[in-house]
């Protein structure tokens, strides 16, 4: 490997750390814990400086959103602003105890409040929890909601409809709150089918799950049709908050009649996605849902804001403490540093940016549905793979260029796909820079396409064995 | 008011003729009226940076932080020190901004630092595998027994009452999901009897739950009920173990663990108010239980020319393959905590892990026998506790603690929130002498 492990920095006896002296009597620790020692540890043993070296060496083998664009579809990787980071990191609001009495809390408990007052005008929802931790933990805190309102209604709903091109998190986070699944198809445009979701619906429906737009980036037009039809076949339904950057000013959720949803403050709210988390995600109701959200939830009353666990209702707690509230300074300094006419304009963009690589890029790769798109578009390289090569490697070759690779083989409805999100905060050169690398990639696979297939030749590794890794798992030292 | 955007008029004006329409409002044609927000969100307007650093400060000047005040709270989120090089080094952008690994080849830093991360857990733990983090200790502890009736394809759970209430609270929540049967067990003096897991114990019982030091601080008898455990076939042992005590603490897998979960915010994150924390999960390296892991996972392989090198692995365990077959929902995870997780266990070592564990045992047992002397107070688990300790006391502890606030002491957790009697006081390698000297003054006096 190109950077050996801290492990091997190891050397007897060497010290990283500095603790001050104990000061107390010592107990007999021996005796008293007589049957609970450890005898073996195997921690490396390194200095400062080797830590230092390796994991910045580490680092220079890893590619960011500072490094360069960074167009996964549905991830909505913006750019994460600096001041956010400040603004996390400051001591009166970091250093605090999740059991502190409230009364030293106000300042903190304020900017959460005020968080959940806009994230409830960006999506026209009548109550917010702050407490799931990412995407997918909103989804399964919607879905125990939708759970908990139908036993109490002693209604015995039991499936939930999923179109097939939603993210893999809402078939999976339907069956964690134990219903059954029941997948439906897009119809040729890329849109809800009708009457596949009039079949779909019975009086076992407890909720269809949607994105809108949807994962090809199209925003289902019979909207108010959908929502109506599950809402009379008495079934609620949830907005999968994901691709939020392509509505905000636009259009919201709640006016689309939608019963409740979750948003990603990682993906349209700016924060650092950290190499994979933390995130946060928060979900949104109507007012008849607001009784089952998870407890405690954030009031304000005339001398303070509080937590309020008398909840009866209430699904339960699905977080230790409040949730990710490091993330959620960043998400409230970003709506505050934008405002509301800021984050419209950052939804043009994002749909401007998209519509600008489409219409430079559908020349050359097929686009499967021709339908007007927003923050988001998905291309086939089916006819690259005709050529020699497939998606799956014009996504390393792209990594050869220093450019991070598109969402791949996703939407399952398209084949060969590549879904592409440049979101709003990359410039015009850069979109340019992107389009001039897929047309020579798309070149190359005429010219040579063994050049693309064995792709990556530039970066510390080339192409890993995923199948040797799966069938020899080797998961530690 | 700043938004972060690049593109000038005239650049997008280019942009606009380049997809051929007039004006950016004609990309959202497609949008019915009737769904359309009004022309402007109702938010107030963007502000400066240093409008915002403003603001900021004035937010952290209404709070009274830890660093205003001694404090001995724990209950599940602690107070150690953080290495300064942590910080330094995950403020490094190719960290912070990366998303998950998807592009292996360009994303090694962090495929190698969760490799790391996962070596660490499984040497603390004494397990097999570990995966590459969980959104916190409370939903990694639910999703281990979620994954232990899937394994064992039994429903009931011993759950004492020993362990964490606010664990045993969203483990409840998931287990609502897959319609488990939680049996309560109560303790006594701090400590569930192994007799109470004998009597409640059956064929059908998917797993013991036990908290490892528990949530008041004291060590359960984990030898005897892990052989109780061991009789019955079907059954898993589930231990919640403290990341940061394993330094001097056995490992859970010497006492015959199946499974183990835990908080690692101790591990060099900060307190946070509670979040981003993180959660750990290891299990037995068994295929069987391998399959029903919850998470990422990350594997060492070699490239076509033969370098090693880490990649993703085992996904087929997961929702963006699985869909509604997969063992979690899990996605984003808490991947910049585990590696601030890891440059924390790099630096300290074992030594340093084991120094740490030490100092928190010295000062809280000095702690609680300078209180137990004196005559209104009692440590009730004075026998059996590792550096979190129930107070006892004759007088109004809400009271008590209001006065020890008047004199900037934050006491510890009030146990009356979970409808018990007495102070749950948590001492680290952080509290100094003077601090605890001060403390027990003030007991003395008031």
């Amino acid at each position: 490997m190109e950077e050996k492990l801290i492990k091997d920095y190891s050397s007897p006896g060497r010290k990283g750390y500095s603790l001050p002296p104990l000061e107390v009597e010592k107990s007999d620790l021996e005796a008293e814990l007589n049957g609970y020692l450890r005898e073996e540890l195997e921690l490396p043993e390194v200095s400062e400086v080797d830590v230092v070296r390796h994991y910045t060496a580490l680092s220079e083998m890893n590619y960011g959103v500072d490094s360069g664009i960074y167009p996964l579809g549905s991830c909505t990787m913006k750019y994460n602003p600096k001041r956010n980071e400040r603004v996390a990191r400051t001591a009166g609001l970091t250093n605090i105890h999740p059991y502190q009495p409230e009364e030293q809390l106000q300042g903190s408990l304020e900017i959460l409040y005020q968080l959940k007052l806009d994230l409830a005008e960006i999506s026209a929802m009548d109550e917010i929890t702050l407490q799931p931790a990412s995407g997918a933990h909103g989804e399964f805190v919607s879905l125990m909601i939708v759970k908990k309102y139908f036993e109490e209604r002693e209604e015995n709903r039991t499936k939930v409809i999923v179109p097939d091109s939603a993210h893999g998190t809402n078939p999976a986070s339907a069956t964690m709150a134990g219903f059954e699944v029941v997948e439906i198809a897009s119809n040729e445009r890329g849109m809800v089918d009708l009457d596949a979701l009039a079949e779909a619906l019975d009086e076992k429906t407890a909720a269809l799950m949607l994105t809108n737009p949807n994962t090809l980036g199209i925003f289902e037009e019979d909207i108010l049709k959908i929502t109506e039809m599950v809402h009379q076949a008495g079934g609620l339904v949830y907005y999968d908050g994901a691709n939020m950057n392509a509505i905000m000013g636009y259009a919201k959720p709640g006016l689309m009649d939608f019963d409740l949803m979750h948003f990603n403050l990682h993906k349209t709210f700016s924060t650092p996605h950290g190499g994979g988390g933390p995130g946060s995600g928060p979900v949104g109701v109507k007012d008849f849902l607001a009784p089952y959200l998870p407890r405690p939830l954030l009031k304000k009353d005339e001398k303070k804001y509080y937590w309020d666990y008398q909840r009866p209702k209430s699904i339960g707690k699905v977080h230790s403490f409040y949730g990710n509230y490091g993330v959620m300074l960043r998400a409230w300094a970003y709506i505050k540093t934008l405002g509301g006419s800021g984050l419209k304009k950052t939804t043009e963009n994002a749909v401007l940016n998209a519509n600008y690589l489409k219409a430079r890029l559908k020349k050359d790769f097929e686009l499967p549905y021709a339908e007007d798109s927003l923050h988001e578009f998905v291309l086939s390289g089916s006819r690259q793979k005709e050529e020699g090569a497939s998606t799956l490697q014009i996504a390393k070759r792209l990594l050869d260029y220093d450019q991070y690779a598109p969402t791949i083989y996703f939407p399952l409805v398209v084949k060969e796909a590549m879904m592409i999100e440049p979101t709003e905060t990359e410039n015009i050169e850069t979109l340019d820079h992107f389009v001039e690398t897929m047309l020579t990639i798309s070149r190359e696979i005429k010219e040579d396409p063994e050049l693309v297939n064995n792709a990556p030749h530039s970066t510390t590794v080339r192409k890993l064995d995923e199948t040797k890794a799966a069938r020899n798992p080797d998961l530690h030292w | 008011m700043m938004d972060y955007i690049s593109n000038t008029a005239a650049e997008q004006d280019k942009m606009l003729q380049e997809i051929g329409i007039k004006a950016v409002k004609d990309l959202f044609q497609m949008i019915p009226e009737a769904v359309s927000a009004d022309d402007r969100l109702n938010i107030e307007p963007g502000i400066s940076e240093l409008e915002l650093m403003r603001k900021t400060q004035f937010q952290a000047g209404k709070n009274k932080s830890l660093d205003q005040q001694i404090s001995f709270l724990g209950a599940g989120a602690y107070d150690h020190y953080l290495p300064g090089i942590i910080d330094a080094l995950i403020s490094r952008s190719e960290f912070y901004t990366a998303y998950t690994p998807y592009q292996a080849e360009l994303s090694q830093g962090t495929l190698e630092a969760v490799y790391e991360y996962q070596s660490m857990i499984c040497d603390l733990t004494g397990m097999g595998i570990a995966n590459a983090s969980m959104l916190d200790g409370g939903s990694a502890a639910a999703e281990a027994v979620t994954m232990a009736a899937r394994i064992t394809g039994n429903s009931r759970v011993l759950l004492p009452d020993t362990v964490n209430p606010a664990y045993r609270e969203v483990i409840k929540t998931y287990g609502t999901g897959s319609d488990l049967e939680f049996i309560d067990l109560k303790g006594k003096q701090q400590i569930i009897d192994p007799a109470q897991i004998k009597e409640n114990i059956n064929d059908q019982t998917a797993v013991v739950v036990l908290q490892y030091p528990n949530f008041y601080g004291s060590l359960e008898k984990m030898d005897e009920i892990s052989n109780i455990i061991k009789n019955n076939k079907n059954t898993l042992l589930l231990v919640i173990a403290n990341p940061i005590l394993l330094g001097v603490l056995k490992a859970p897998a010497d006492f015959g663990a199946d499974i183990v979960v835990g908080e690692a915010q101790n591990l060099g994150n900060g307190l946070n108010y509670g979040g981003p924390n993180l959660g750990f999960m290891a299990c037995k390296d068994d295929r069987k239980m391998l399959r029903q892991l919850p998470g990422r996972i990350v594997g060492k392989t070699t490239d076509v020319d033969g370098k090693e090198g880490f990649v993703l692995t085992l996904q087929t365990r997961e929702q963006h393959i699985r869909r509604e077959k997969a063992t979690s929902n899990i996605c984003t995870n808490e991947a910049l905590n585990a590696l601030m997780a890891t440059i924390y266990l790099s630096t300290m070592g074992k030594e340093g892990l084991k120094e740490v564990g030490e100092q928190c045992y010295h000062k809280a047992h000095y702690l609680a026998k300078k209180i137990d002397s004196l005559s209104d107070f009692e440590v009730l688990n004075r026998d059996n506790f590792f550096n979190e300790f129930v107070l006892k006391t004759e007088k109004d502890s809400t009271v008590l603690m209001e006065a020890l606030l008047a004199e900037d002491i934050i006491v510890g957790y009030d146990l009356k929130n979970i409808g018990e009697d007495g102070i749950l006081v948590c001492t680290t390698e952080k509290r100094t002498k003077a601090e605890m000297d001060k403390l027990v003054k003030k007991l003395e006096v008031l």
